[in-house]
């Protein structure tokens, strides 16, 4: 029935599911629709790879994660609630759990600055690069504006895939210290963030 | 240990597998901690946007396509699954509902050159629902009012008859909104008029080639 070939027409696949909600696109998928799994990595492969990649900092464990995190997308999207949260945090929280095991496992953690990875020009257009730098600003610009304490603890734990008694003891705190640091940072960040911090919705490039 | 307590680092992903482990023991049972992990994953993810990094290779997306063509081979579809009972099922779970009946629509419309329209705006959530009187079948309008008529078992309209689709306007008169011959176990009509609130979208069966205003009673009908 399924041919290996059919139907990866990129620019076709982002032309006809442009329109639909990331939550739709899971239900396809959840389908078996590959267009829908292909469009659903067209919106959110780029952040998950920059975010696996700034992980694990190493490009074949980066696309490890991304690829797995992405067949896990299209093996339990039966399984996703979209009363229970949006479809691209479930999509970028499985790539970060992915990454942080993978770094977990190979002791690769490193704490370098946000911007150490040098920015290149992707496939997707400039409507998708200025996209991606609008995303990028606000968030690193609400980061900006938590105290050093909560973005470092957040910082530590998020890009360098340590726990929270790792955390403690490298940063000589008490458990409870680093605890209310990660709650209050996250918390703050959700407000600075505002309504629509989360609205990562796509628009068309057509 | 205050389970509770984990919740941020449970979202940040920095809990050892131990203390996982006991977190996702604990959060089936305590209400509080699901709510509070749904809003502080909201945050964590938003960090995954402040990375600065280059583009994946091409060859990721490749790989990816491929493994999953190579898995979708090995899953057995739905068969003999009555769409129908699929769309029972919406009114129980709508998403998950609507997932396995615009899947099953979607193998059935395959032919159809406006497929991917007509499944965008079927399984869309945003896209309202509005179940027939007089036949088994749904009007599905998307929130630009764009409107998908779908019937189940429409018999083929008589030989030189036509089904005619018509779009009603509240306190209005019907406009034409497109010709179906019918005679498929699911019958899919994307309407050529805009479905405004408070509408009503009707079918009757006119003279082959359609008119420019109904004839005879509607067959079936949906108020949108």
């Amino acid at each position: 029935m399924a041919s290996g070939n059919e139907g990866w027409h990129v620019r076709d696949s982002r032309h006809e599911l442009a329109h639909l909600s990331d939550e739709a696109l899971v239900a396809l998928a959840a389908r078996s629709e590959q267009t829908a799994l292909a469009e659903l990595y067209d919106r959110y492969g780029r952040p998950a790879y920059g975010l696996a990649l700034r992980i694990v900092r190493d490009e074949t464990l980066a696309e490890d994660a991304v690829q797995d995190a992405f067949v896990t997308v299209w093996r339990t999207a039966q399984r996703f609630v979209p009363e229970k949260g949006k479809a691209s945090t479930w999509i970028l929280t499985l790539v970060h759990r992915r990454a942080v095991d993978v770094v977990r496992r190979e002791q690769r953690r490193r704490t370098d600055s946000l911007d150490a990875a040098p920015e290149q020009p992707g496939e997707g257009g400039a409507d998708e690069e200025a996209w991606l730098r609008l995303q990028r600003e606000r968030v690193q610009g609400a980061l900006r504006q938590l105290p050093d304490q909560q973005r470092e603890a957040l910082e530590l734990a998020y890009y360098g895939g340590y726990t929270q008694s790792e955390l403690a003891a490298r940063l000589g705190q008490p458990l409870g210290t680093i605890k209310s640091r990660m709650f209050i940072g996250l918390a703050r960040l959700r407000e600075l963030l505002g309504e629509t911090a989360t609205e990562t919705r796509w628009t068309s490039t057509t | 240990m205050d389970l509770h307590d984990l919740t941020p680092a449970y979202a940040l992903h920095a809990l050892d597998d131990e203390e996982r482990t006991r977190y996702e023991q604990h959060l089936p049972r305590c209400e509080r901690c699901r709510d509070e992990l749904a809003v502080l994953t909201e945050s964590a993810a938003a960090l995954a946007w402040a990375v600065e990094a280059p583009p994946p290779p091409a060859r990721l997306r490749a790989r990816l396509l491929e493994t999953v063509a190579a898995e979708r081979e090995t899953v057995v579809p739905l068969r003999g699954r009555r769409p129908w009972q699929a769309i029972a099922a919406i009114a129980a779970c709508v998403a998950i509902g609507l997932g396995v009946w615009a899947g099953t629509l979607s193998s059935r419309l395959g032919h159809e050159r406006s497929h991917n329209h007509v499944l965008a705006i079927v399984a869309d959530p945003a896209s309202r629902k509005l179940p027939l009187q007089g036949h088994t079948g749904l009007v599905a309008v998307s929130p630009g009012g764009e409107g998908v008529l779908v019937v189940e078992n429409l018999a083929a309209a008589p030989a030189g008859r036509t089904y005619e689709a018509w779009v009603i306007p509240r306190g209005g008169a019907p406009i034409p909104a497109g010709t179906f011959g019918g005679g498929d176990e699911t019958t899919t009509v994307r309407l050529r008029e805009h479905v405004p609130r408070g509408a009503t979208v009707a079918a009757t069966v006119e003279l082959a080639g359609g008119v420019d205003a109904p004839t005879e009673k509607p067959l079936f009908s949906a108020r949108a």
